[in-house]
């Protein structure tokens, strides 16, 4: 018998962070997604849903795959979308965020996705608008939706989240994914470690409820995922690892050390762009264990899920970020 | 002109009077103190359930002026300082130009005597433009009235350089205030490392950017024979520093901030940049270590590092807003708040970190209330109920996240040099 | 909201009479089965569209295709609804286009509901036709559309509403009439 399940409702204006999501709201967006992920492989790929909303993507950190898949799933949903892309601090020339926002807000923007390289610059946005605001990556803190289409490829592969164990390899400190993956994780039952050089590791990172190695054996032996990231290689400037040839050697992911340490059947996951052959080898990226490619499709198929529930909200609570007192 | 406060709690710790007594102020000066006096006054103040105490004296207020007028002049400033009960501040010389000349130190005094508020006493600059190359003049500056020295917003880069500031002031003996801050270590962080800088992907301050330069100016003064001054101690480590360094009775002191002793780094999770400071909110940790060291006498000082900035520099991505909050208005509550309501300390013992001890770091002949001591004084409502609202903020800035807050006890009250400034709230000037 | 069960307008033995009726319906217009797929709108409709096509299974001898289309993300009134809607997948295995089109509903009301089943077909293909069969004609069209096949005609008020129970999904087989007692929003 297939009584309906109780269903559980969006509440948020704002998608800002894993950290404000429950568990519930996270099946719910994959749930979602499941819908919207069909919609893609239709002849004609675009839903009416969206009509008539007004989405800009404000870029203030360079992207090129983030925008393009948010960009698509606006358009697969029939909404005009409107790309800003700015330097770091001005819209405008010499204009403030504040500035910014509200200039947004005259032109009655219906959802805004901010890309920002300071933590918590979308919570500032959020502050000052009414518009629904998407957090694309702020900084080193939150990029939800890019967690959202991992777990969301991760349920496609196995099913269930309860017990998975997910390793995370790499530059943890300055990523985001890994803090917006570990949420979502922890919150959805699954097993998380996190490996890479200790100058990488942020403080009190257990605190999250991980398991912190340093030896990449100690990572990939029991993985059902690995998800690995990408090695910004100007952090060897500022003395986080010695060389990229000894970063490859101790934290690369090669089909060797697969072999020797790996389940058979893990699950490869990287979000992109890859540097071929660094932290990650060729041959890996392009192996059966990969499912690289799936993470850009479900990425547009998530996203899809998200804008469809910010743009058809009549169930807020209040906003969660605070409007500031004075003014 | 002359005053009398009747009925009120007397608490002059210098002198060891706690209790119900009257004074009497006339010319100034403090003319007696007694259960009912029958003088007569010109002003009679009923300060039935307050408390009478010698006025605040605040080590560590930044006044902005010259310079940065925008944000803050000597005459706000001091307004602000008056409604908090301080009766003198030290401006920290880090204006546009630093204070490290006799002209400029002259300029602030004149400026604040004008102004009929609070005092206010220059720190001069340890070195000439902060810049951390030469000394300044230190024996002029401190003739021109400078209270103390100070490079604070930077360390004295060089061990070098802090060695021989360190020896030079000594000589004078003056008090040298350290703003403990490695440079390198603290990088381009905005907040204490730990959980909360993890799980906020905030760039993290690490605590031993505050204790290494603490270790480093300890051992300096030690050799120097100097007298140093931990300006906003933070971390438990660097209390630790200081009680040992105590312990070999050597002549360090150091003051902590009220938003030190009553906020923590998980603050930051609604990413408001008026919590934004430095040094950085710690954690619940070094709260417990501060709170021991104002009790056991570690910690000398409650100093408020009164950091006025403009709205709209202060509404921004976090890491682009400037460090700093407003505190002159909120220390004293805050202080009621989290040391006596908690037991941790009594009157007595509060208006010496406020007050007292001060006085005894700067050589500067107030915190009391004997016959003929320098009419200071300060009227507080211990238990009144406020809330710290944006409207009725005397300072020109209102980067405090305490706004719109609850707070414990209000300054009704307030007297420089025997003349009235506050009365019954409403400031005289 | 308090919801006062009026009247029963089918039973279980109605349900399945009707599906019958609909289904050699089907077959006696189309004149066999030749070219037919048969798409319910989820959720009941889809339910409804399986048994219609087992139903004529049974009379032919011959399974035709069977879709489900979810008409969420083609609704004009999303933005008016105070309900959260949820979206779940369209399922429709075999190309559309050439075919004819038997689109199954449970209850056709305004015709806002088809008019989107349409709008969403229309972008999977060019079907040769399009049919609709409905269980329930309650009446109250707010656009021109008019049902092929219909199970029964129930004249109702526009505070009434119409409720088709299905053991798939409701755990009985009937149709309803209800009234909301008072209107709560």
């Amino acid at each position: 018998m297939m009584k309906e399940k109780k269903k559980h409702t969006w509440r948020h204006k704002d998608l800002l962070g894993i950290e404000n999501l429950s568990e519930e709201d996270l099946v719910l967006i994959l749930d979602q997604a499941t819908g919207f992920k069909e919609v893609l492989a239709r002849p004609i790929p675009k839903v009416p849903t969206l009509r008539g909303k007004t989405i800009v993507t404000l870029f203030c950190e360079p992207s090129t795959r983030t925008r393009a898949s948010f960009d698509l799933a606006a358009k697969r949903l029939s909404a005009d979308t409107l790309n800003i892309a700015a330097s770091s601090s001005s819209f405008l020339k010499g204009e403030s965020l504040k500035d910014t926002a509200r200039n947004l807000e005259a032109m009655k923007i219906d959802m805004i996705i901010m890309r920002h390289e300071c933590a918590g610059a979308p919570h500032f946005l959020a502050g000052e608008v009414n518009a629904a605001v998407i957090n694309a990556g702020d900084g080193f803190h939150e990029h939800p939706t890019q967690a959202l289409l991992d777990i969301y490829t991760i349920r496609e592969k196995l099913g269930k989240f309860k017990g998975v164990k997910v390793s995370i390899i790499g530059d943890i400190a300055h990523s985001r994914v890994a803090r917006s993956n570990i949420l979502a994780l922890s919150k959805l039952g699954a097993e998380v470690t996190v490996c890479g050089p200790k100058t990488l590791i942020p403080a009190e990172m257990e605190k999250m409820g991980v398991r912190v190695v340093y030896g990449l054996k100690d990572a990939l032996e029991g993985a059902d995922v690995i998800n690995v990231l990408r090695i910004q290689l100007e952090r060897q400037k500022k003395a986080l690892f010695p060389s990229t040839r000894e970063y490859i050697n101790l934290f690369g992911i090669t089909k060797e050390k697969l072999d020797r340490h790996a389940k058979e059947d893990v699950v490869i996951m990287h979000p992109g762009p890859v540097n071929r052959g660094v932290e990650i080898t060729q041959e890996v990226a392009d192996s059966r264990y990969s499912v690289i490619l799936d993470q850009v499709t479900n990425g547009v198929a998530v996203r899809m899920a998200v804008l469809f529930l910010m743009g058809h909200n009549k169930n807020l609570e209040q906003k969660e970020v605070p409007t500031k007192l004075h003014n | 002109m002359s005053i009398i406060i009747r009925n009120g709690r007397l608490v002059d710790p210098k002198n060891g009077v706690d209790e119900k007594i009257d004074i009497f102020i006339d010319k100034g000066k403090v003319q007696k103190t007694g259960k009912n006096l029958k003088d007569k006054a010109g002003t009679e103040i009923d300060a039935e359930g307050k408390i009478v105490a010698p006025g605040l004296v605040d080590m560590h207020t930044h006044l902005r002026e010259p310079g940065r007028e925008d944000k803050e002049t000597i005459e706000t400033g001091a307004r602000a300082a008056i409604a908090g009960g301080f009766t003198t501040v030290c401006a920290m010389p880090n204006t546009e130009p630093p204070c490290d000349t006799r002209a400029l130190a002259e300029y602030i005094i004149e400026k604040a005597e004008r102004t009929k508020l609070a005092t206010v006493l220059p720190i001069g600059a340890i070195t000439k433009g902060r810049k951390s190359e030469q000394l300044t003049e230190m024996a002029e500056l401190r003739e021109a009235g400078c209270a103390a020295f100070s490079d604070d917003g930077d360390s004295v880069k060089s061990a070098a350089l802090m060695r021989r500031a360190l020896e030079y002031a000594s000589m004078l003996g003056a008090l040298v205030i350290s703003h403990c801050e490695d440079r390198d270590l603290a990088g381009d962080g905005v907040m204490n490392e730990g959980y909360w800088s993890t799980l906020l992907g905030m760039k993290p301050i690490p605590r031993e950017a505050e204790s290494l330069i603490v270790e480093r100016d300890v051992c300096l003064a030690e050799r120097a024979d100097a007298r140093l001054h931990i300006a906003h101690i933070s971390t438990a480590e660097s209390v630790e520093i200081v009680r040992r360094a105590k312990k070999q009775g050597l002549k360090i002191s150091a003051e902590v901030t009220p938003h030190h002793f009553s906020l923590t780094d998980a603050e930051l999770k609604s990413y408001d940049t008026a919590f934004k400071v430095n040094p950085p909110l710690r954690t619940e940790k070094d709260i417990l270590a501060l709170k021991k060291g104002l009790k056991d006498g570690t910690i000398d000082v409650i100093a408020t590092d009164h950091a006025p900035h403009l709205e709209n520099e202060k509404e921004m991505e976090f890491d682009h807003a400037p460090f700093g909050m407003t505190a002159l208005e909120t220390a004293l509550s805050l202080s009621v708040e989290n040391l006596l309501t908690e037991g941790l300390l009594d009157w007595p013992g509060l208006i010496r970190l406020l007050s007292v001890n001060p006085c005894r770091l700067l050589g500067y002949g107030r915190g009391s209330l004997e016959e003929g001591a320098v009419a200071d004084v300060v009227v507080i409502d211990p238990s009144a109920k406020w809330v710290y609202e944006k409207e009725k903020v005397f300072s020109k800035a209102t980067n405090s996240p305490f706004l719109g807050k609850k707070m414990t006890a209000r300054v009704t009250d307030v007297i420089v040099s025997g003349r009235e400034t506050l009365r019954n709230g409403q400031m005289k000037y | 909201m308090n919801i006062r069960t009026k009247s029963k307008v089918l039973d279980q033995p109605g349900i399945r009479r009707s599906v019958q009726r609909i289904a050699h319906e089907i077959i006696e217009k189309n004149q066999g089965l030749e070219n037919v797929a048969i798409i319910g709108i989820k959720t009941r409709g889809a339910y409804l569209a399986e048994r219609i096509a087992e139903s004529m299974a049974g009379i032919e001898g011959k399974k035709i295709p069977v879709g489900a289309l979810d008409i969420t993300m083609y609704r004009d009134d999303l933005t008016e609804i105070a309900e959260q809607p949820v979206v779940h997948a369209t399922e429709i295995g075999f190309d559309i286009t050439g075919k004819k089109i038997i689109l199954v509903d449970d209850v056709l009301f305004s015709g806002r509901t088809v008019r989107c089943a349409l709008d969403e077909l229309i972008d999977f293909g060019r079907p040769a036709n399009i049919q609709l069969a409905v269980l329930i004609d309650r009446g109250h069209r707010e656009l021109p559309i008019r049902p092929d096949y219909t199970g029964k005609n129930i004249p109702t008020s526009k505070k009434e509403s119409v409720e088709v129970r299905l053991k798939e999904t409701d755990g009985s087989e009937e149709v309803v009439v209800v009234e909301a007692e008072k209107e709560e929003r």
